[in-house]
């Protein structure tokens, strides 16, 4: 099932068992596959059209109201657009509002670079109190979709919209504050979030027939960082790898990197290079970012040699 | 008008210029020019309990002219929501009366504001909020002449028109000064009725904004618009500054700008004796 879809069925569960749930578009309901249940929750769903910094306040005053709202946009325009509005009307006034942005990264595909978010997770992450939540799968949104509306208080849900390889096995328990162990691992520690999570364990896969035993940690929460689990996991291999679809300034790679500077191993970054995106289908842009399995094997092991 | 309104409207005027003359600095023009409308607001219009400031149901004020949180704050104390004394904490550190309106700080204040346009449309979503609930509340909100240069206002006035936000009531403080020079000068919102008209607004225009019984005749209107399935708009032409006479001479000076104690010992005392001439049928003009 896509990403939007299970999304959309917890969201109808959610609004089903109260009223309070209100969802708000930006005439994007359609890709957050909301748009269906409009008819179904008339008076819980709004789309304010193409306004999003309108529609970042309206939340924050239905918050003022006890109500939940969620917002849902592209990930640029759910962040960099309407900074001012989810720093000052949502964070900085305390509102329990959900933002939710899709298409992160390199995954909005043909709508190229305009709409391709290399920074969302940096604007989101230096605004205080800002949760940032960016799940890999299905199985592992549906679980984290309860625990997110259980939340409150500000909280950005980055969320890929398609169909994604399976990574959690059904039963998975989801806890917004820790970090999920994938793999095992003595060498190298590598922490991935999102949509290269796959490829990542397919990138451990390859290395480990060559005898390098990669530890591999889910962040799935990437504000506040799991700080325990990413340290202990540093401290045990001796070196680091982050892989992430975001620049590799301001997101997952700067969020572990803080998390070791007091006591530092050596940690390696893989991501977006300090760039725009551009048009093309994802294998390609996995290519021309450098998010590719071979790639990761090859960051991994320059990551191994520094420790060396 | 309930005569007691000009008694009050004087202590809040005299009590937002005492707040800021004692931290010496302040968004003074924009605050005196608003006193007639916080006057009326608080102490005729609105259904709120100052031993209850979260009341469920009650009706709302979102200053999205965050600024002149120092003239709110005068009028809340004055409507009993926080002792008085409070007032002179203005601006302190670890206050809970800061510059801009802070929902988290400060006993009845309803929204957070202060980055222009923003508390506009929460008051927008406020408004949603009520009907969805059906509380039966008013959603009062007032924004500046200068902060409808903002496009989230727009965005707001489309919505509200859209969803028949009836029980929505605005007030443009139009002042005509803004930080950098007059609004004409530096990017002109005239003709200022006509645009909320053709946002589908209905528009009350208040010839003099600072006339506390055009005031109060003018939210009796707006409230009977309730219904209508159309929000209103009321224009108050205000003076920047109003009832300090030195203060209105600085024009556009007079934003945020220093203001004495004794500045203010010496304008408390003169708009005193004109209400005190006044009521004694001497004629003098009202602050």
């Amino acid at each position: 099932m896509e990403m939007r879809a299970a999304y959309a069925e917890c969201l109808a569960e959610m609004m089903a068992n109260d009223r309070h749930v209100v969802v708000l578009d930006a005439d994007l309901a359609k890709a957050s596959g909301t748009r269906k249940l409009y008819e179904r929750f008339p008076g819980q769903m709004f789309d304010c059209g193409v306004a999003e910094q309108n529609m970042a306040s309206i939340a924050a005053g239905l918050a003022s109201y006890g109500f939940t709202p969620w917002i849902e946009s592209f990930t640029p325009f759910a962040t960099r657009r309407i900074c001012d509005q989810v720093a000052i009307s949502i964070a900085y006034a305390g509102m329990n509002v959900k933002i939710v942005g899709t298409d992160p990264g390199i995954s909005a595909e043909l709508n190229g670079g305009t709409h391709m978010s290399m920074e969302d997770i940096g604007v989101m992450r230096s605004i205080p109190g800002m949760v940032i939540v960016e799940p890999v799968d299905e199985v592992q949104l549906r679980a984290a979709m309860p625990a997110i509306q259980a939340y409150r208080g500000p909280l950005y849900l980055r969320l890929f919209r398609k169909e994604t390889p399976a990574v959690f096995k059904a039963g998975y328990a989801f806890d917004l504050m820790k970090a999920d162990l994938l793999r095992e691992g003595r060498d190298l520690s590598i922490f991935v979030s999102g949509l290269p999570t796959a490829d990542t364990l397919e990138a451990a896969r390859t290395l480990a027939e060559e005898g390098i035993e990669a530890e591999v940690i889910n962040v799935h929460t990437i504000k506040p960082i799991d700080r325990e689990t990413v340290i202990r996991s540093a401290k045990k291999t001796g070196c680091v790898l982050t892989v992430e679809n975001h620049n590799i300034i301001g997101g997952l790679h700067s969020a572990v990197a803080e998390a070791l500077a007091a006591d530092p191993v050596p940690a390696f970054a893989l991501g977006i290079p300090d760039r725009f995106g551009e048009v093309g289908k994802l294998p390609y842009l996995k290519k021309v970012m450098g998010l590719t399995p071979e790639n990761i094997v090859r960051r991994a092991k320059a990551a191994l040699a520094a420790k060396e | 008008m309930n005569p007691s309104l000009k008694q009050h409207c004087l202590d809040i005027r005299c009590d937002t210029l005492r707040a800021i003359g004692h931290l010496g600095v302040g968004h003074i023009g924009g605050c005196l020019s608003v006193i007639e409308l916080l006057t009326v607001l608080y102490f005729e219009a609105m259904n709120i309990d100052p031993a209850q400031p979260k009341m469920p149901g009650r009706d709302r004020f979102i200053c999205s002219k965050g600024h002149a949180g120092p003239a709110v704050y005068a009028a809340l104390a004055n409507r009993g929501f926080f002792p008085k004394e409070m007032l002179l904490t203005l601006n302190q550190g670890g206050t809970d009366l800061p510059s801009h309106c802070d929902m988290n700080r400060t006993p009845g204040i309803d929204m957070t504001t202060g980055s222009l346009g923003q508390g506009f449309s929460c008051a927008v979503g406020a408004a949603l909020g009520s009907k969805l609930e059906g509380d039966g509340a008013v959603i009062y909100t007032l924004i500046g002449d200068g902060e409808s240069q903002e496009g989230q206002i727009w965005e707001a006035a489309m919505f509200a028109a859209a969803k028949h936000l009836d029980h929505l009531i605005a007030f443009t403080d139009y002042n005509k000064l803004q930080i950098d020079d007059t609004v004409a000068k530096v990017n002109d919102i005239a003709p200022l009725a006509d645009k909320w008209k053709a946002f589908g607004w209905n528009v009350i225009d208040v010839v003099d904004g600072n006339d506390l019984a055009a005031v109060s005749a003018a939210v009796d209107r707006a409230r009977a618009n309730t219904g209508s399935g159309r929000p209103t708009m009321v224009i108050l032409n205000t003076k920047k500054g109003c009832g300090v006479p030195a203060v209105e001479a600085m024009g556009a000076g007079n934003h945020n700008c220093p203001f004495t104690e004794a500045e203010a010992d010496e304008a408390i005392r003169a708009l005193r004796e004109a209400f005190a001439r006044e009521e004694a049928g001497n004629g003098g003009k009202e602050a």
